[in-house]
């Protein structure tokens, strides 16, 4: 029993003394809306180069803001640009602005039961629906039935996106539902008829994905790669990576430039985001 | 037999010291030491209401502002305001200030013209524009936002204007919290007088154990289950709309407390006095009776004691309701969806801005909660020392 | 022991109204017990529900494997970095738990003079970190010991990044101890009481001090009592998510945590992430339920192993007596 405590004091003694910086260490921190990609990229590019080592945690883009100002992490995942108090904090802490990279597209699909007859909406309509003012399909064009609201949780970024450019800022209908992420939204909406949801547009998985509208005298833009791509479709958002400019170089602006190559965003499909557009990507 | 001076010195006991006044000075260190070490508990319990409240304390002081728009100081009349009024402005210590060269206190004043440039006309115009939404008139009142037809109560810490009116996540909480024990308060003390008054010992034997497995469950694990399980066969069974809502959550929290309640109740059936059930037994009464109307009056305070720390867990589960519920509804109706304080604080806190006003709020919502169930712990704990002394006395 | 049954009396009347009494205690027990069934039968429920939807999944391979390629395909990811992140912190946690609880324990049995204020303060602010919700800890560990004191402690070790003021391995080890310290002492409380007072008082008398009686006479037989609650404090540690939120813990590392200053995987918070956030809910739900499997068999055995333990010290003391 005694050699065992002995043992493990020694164990935790060694492993406390040490210190954990070493070269060709990259962590990123930051938001869960990318920690998935984040994590495949991580693994592939590990896999090509065998003396990097990356790390990456999720906790949220405010957590990521805040590693970034304390200096805990070398890149950040945000699913937001930086909000005026975050970029005023990485001032006060290391002088710079954070500086920003464009790294995937993220389009925001509207989903409706497959057996819904309507095709195209506006966004100020959607807009209506979601905030509660449009309450029946028949005042869009659809059968004579009440509209079953479906939504995220207030503190996902897909949220705040949503009601940010969609809601113009207001809130969402008291009534709607949330649900805890994009994959459950679109299951609730397949098994309700008369449901409406939103969620990344790579998602759509058996629902019916409408097409969207600018405006009245706009074509309905339907929510395909390409029409995410070159920007025709209105509901998208860019994801980030914030880096402290001193970081910038060696490892850390490697791994960032390879991220936005073609090379990396080969990837950005399978996890459900659109690769950048071409004139955005790194080479 | 003692052993001489001479002998003791000779001898060496353990660790070295002899036996004899010698031994005292390094026995009273090491009494004194164990003594430090016990008031260590103490002292945790009030480090952690410090800190809790420490992160807290500019909502409890009225500094925080939450203003959408304020007076922008344009950068080029930097030099026209006096340091003090530039520290205010930029939320700087005078140590942080001293040490920003001009140029960086430009890009700071830049960026503070930035923000205010980015606030969209609707909202500019609008009348909650000035309002400071961290004002207790606004986290405890209902207030008429813009867009609402009537004052209500609203928590939507994310947007241009963050209402942080808490009172929908008490709601939440106590919605579910209730429902839980409502659930699991009659299974768990009607299961502890069954397997301590009625059941044979062998019956006895399988199923005290079994049920205290079942605190061996851990809350994701239950949680995760009434996510996927317990959502669909309730909805199947009751047929409401909201399919993840208070209703089941408040079950599966109550499948989590029943043990605890379970345990001290039984504890408390089981340490009535024998004397009790058997005058009882030897006057007619038959064991059901002996057992609702003798034992269990006996064993009330102790029984209620079982509900109080049911009460407190209960409030204070975050991973069920984590994952079975999300949206702070502001409603009585069971079968709407609630969230609770534990659940706010775990789910928002990754999104929140270090250091900034919604971050404060979610840590004074962790203080208050700390509160709550230390005053219900010393219910508890008051109640169980009072019925321990009465059973003893009697003894 | 049989039922007492209810006289049944000669005298016709009395007959009439003992039937109606039997009836309506027959009831109450019968609903009592259906009430211990109804527990029984959701724990059962819950176990099955696990085993049988994790089992498929379950495998050598998944549990030793880290996950390198598809981290959402069953047959090629696994839970070993999870594990290993679970087993470290609950392992450091144990390291600076089981002496701070043995210690309290000890001095609230051996030496605390019954009724003084300073021991029922001590016992109230035990029975209250029992009682304190888990995220509270989780804030705890971010005000305290990352704010504060890994702050301060990479200012004193002139760090130029932040090593220690960020979440980490040991502070979120540390939150856990805060957090189970009452069920080690409460335990080692239990089988310390356990020991007959004769055996004290042999020892003073033969002239060893308080001190060593407790040290070389009464602490080996509380042993496995202290080891009943270290177990427990494990198995309880091992389930928690919430305390490690914002202490330290990881989606994804690239390596197993070596030093005291690393984040971690860990399976609750596995399962907790992928049931809320998976991008797709039919592939990950075998992996879910293969993971909520492992870390149930993992608090499972520990609890089984702690109540083994517990029912055969209660034999070799009632020997004892």
């Amino acid at each position: 029993m005694k050699k065992i405590i002995q043992t493990l004091c020694l164990f935790v003694a060694a492993v406390a003394v040490s210190g954990s910086a070493y070269a060709g260490n990259i962590t990123v921190k930051g938001s869960d809306t990318l920690i998935i990609l984040a994590q495949k990229w991580a693994e592939i590019y590990m896999g090509q180069h065998g003396d990097v080592k990356i790390q990456v945690t999720g906790g949220g883009s405010g957590i990521g803001f805040a590693a970034l100002q304390s200096q805990t992490t070398d890149l950040c995942d945000a699913s937001r640009k930086a909000k005026p108090t975050e970029i005023a904090n990485c001032i006060k802490a290391f002088g710079k602005r954070p500086t920003e990279y464009k790294v995937a597209l993220d389009g925001l699909s509207v989903y409706v039961n497959p057996e819904n007859s309507l095709k195209e909406l506006t966004i100020s309509q959607v807009g209506d629906i979601f905030t509660g003012k449009i309450k029946n399909w028949k005042e869009v064009g659809g059968p004579d039935a009440p509209i079953t609201v479906y939504s995220r949780e207030n503190s996902s970024g897909t949220y705040e996106f949503f009601k940010e450019h969609v809601l113009k800022g207001k809130d969402f209908a008291a009534s709607a539902q949330t649900m805890p992420g994009t994959a459950a939204i679109v299951q609730a909406v397949v098994k309700d008829k008369n449901s409406i949801g939103y969620g990344g547009a790579a998602y759509g998985g058996g629902s019916k994905l409408l097409s969207i509208k600018k405006d009245d005298v706009s074509p309905a833009i339907e929510p395909t790669e390409e029409n995410v791509e070159n920007g025709s479709y209105p509901i998208w958002r860019y994801l980030y990576v914030y880096v402290n400019p001193a970081l910038d170089k060696d490892a850390v602006a490697a791994y960032l430039n390879w991220i936005r190559s073609d090379d990396g965003q080969k990837y950005v499909k399978d996890i459900g985001y659109f690769p950048l557009p071409k004139n955005l990507r790194s080479n | 037999m003692q052993l001489s001076q001479k002998e003791a010195r000779r001898t060496p006991g353990w660790m070295g010291i002899q036996r004899g006044h010698k031994a005292r000075p390094l026995e009273w260190l090491a009494e004194k030491f164990i003594f430090l070490v016990s008031l260590s508990t103490i002292l945790m319990v009030f480090l952690i209401f410090v800190f809790v409240a420490r992160e807290a304390l500019p909502v409890f002081l009225g500094d925080t502002d939450t203003a959408l728009v304020s007076p922008v100081i344009p950068p080029a009349e930097m030099d026209h305001h006096s340091p003090a009024e530039l520290e205010k402005y930029l939320e700087l210590t005078p140590a942080q200030f001293k040490a920003m060269d001009h140029d960086t206190l430009m890009s700071l004043m830049d960026v503070k013209v930035e923000a205010a440039n980015d606030i969209p006309e609707s909202f500019r115009n609008s009348r909650d524009a000035r309002i400071n939404t961290t004002e207790w008139r606004y986290l405890l009142l209902p207030h008429q936002w813009d867009d609402y037809q009537k004052p209500e109560y609203i928590w939507q810490p994310v947007g241009q204007i963050k209402k942080f009116n808490i009172i929908p996540l008490f709601v939440g909480t106590l919605k579910i919290t209730l429902i839980g024990l409502l659930f699991a308060v009659p299974l768990a003390v009607g299961a502890a007088i069954y397997v301590s008054q009625l059941a044979r010992p062998r019956t006895r034997e399988i199923a005290k154990p079994a049920i205290e497995l079942l605190s061996g469950i851990p809350s994701v694990v239950v949680g995760f289950f009434a996510l996927l399980v317990l959502a669909t066969v309730l909805q199947k069974i009751f047929g409401y709309q909201t399919r993840l809502n208070a209703f089941v959550a408040g079950m599966a929290l109550g499948f989590a407390v029943i043990p605890i309640i379970f345990s001290i109740a039984e504890d408390a059936l089981t340490s009535v006095p024998r004397a009790y059930t058997q005058a009882a037994l030897a006057l007619g009464a038959s064991r059901w009776q002996t057992a609702w109307q003798i034992v269990l009056p006996a064993a009330l305070p102790g029984v209620f004691a079982a509900t109080v720390l049911g009460f407190g867990r209960a409030i204070g589960e975050t991973m069920i309701v984590l994952m079975v519920c999300s949206a702070s509804v502001m409603s009585w109706s069971v079968f709407d969806s609630a969230r609770s304080i534990t659940t706010t604080i775990a789910a928002e806190m990754a999104e929140a801005v270090n250091g900034g006003p919604h971050y404060r709020i979610l840590f004074m919502l962790g203080a208050l909660l700390f509160a709550a169930t230390f005053v219900s712990n010393m219910i508890g704990d008051f109640v169980i020392h009072r019925f321990k002394t009465k059973l003893e006395g009697k003894r | 022991m049989s039922e007492v049954q209810s006289p049944k009396s000669e005298v016709p009347g009395r007959h009439f109204r003992a039937e109606k009494f039997d009836f309506w205690s027959f009831f109450f027990s019968g609903l009592t017990g259906l009430a211990t069934l109804f527990i029984l039968g959701i724990l059962a429920t819950i176990l099955i529900n696990i085993i049988a939807n994790g089992w498929p999944g379950f495998s050598w391979h998944f549990v030793s494997t880290t996950p390198k390629k598809d981290f959402f395909d069953i047959h090629t990811t696994g839970v070993f970095p999870m594990i290993v992140g679970t087993t470290f912190r609950v392992l450091v946690m144990t390291i600076f738990v089981i002496p701070v609880g043995v210690i309290t324990a000890i001095y609230l049995t051996e030496y605390a003079p019954s009724n003084s204020l300073i021991t029922r303060i001590i016992r109230a602010a035990v029975n209250n970190l029992a009682g304190v919700p888990s995220i509270v800890f989780g804030l705890f560990g971010l005000g305290f010991f990352i704010n504060f004191i890994g702050k301060n402690l990479d200012v004193l070790l002139h760090n130029a990044n932040a090593v220690w003021g960020q979440p980490a391995l040991v502070w979120a080890s540390l939150t856990l101890a805060v957090m189970t310290v009452p069920v080690v002492i409460v335990a080692t409380e239990e089988s310390l009481k356990a020991i007959p007072p004769g055996l004290r008082e042999a020892s003073l008398a033969l002239g060893a001090t308080k001190l060593e009686t407790i040290l070389k006479i009464v602490l080996p037989q509380a042993l496995p009592g202290i080891m009943t609650g270290g177990i427990l404090a494990v198995s309880r540690a091992a389930g928690e998510v919430a305390p490690i939120l914002f202490t330290g813990v990881a989606y994804y590392m690239a390596s197993l945590p070596t030093h005291l200053s690393d984040q971690f995987m860990d399976l609750g918070y596995h399962v907790f992430v992928l049931s809320t956030q998976s991008p797709n809910i039919e592939q990950t739900r075998p992996i879910l339920y293969a993971t909520v499997l492992v870390l149930l068999l993992l608090t499972f055995a520990l609890n089984i192993v702690a109540i083994i333990i517990r029912s055969n010290i209660r034999r070799k003391m009632r020997s004892l007596h």
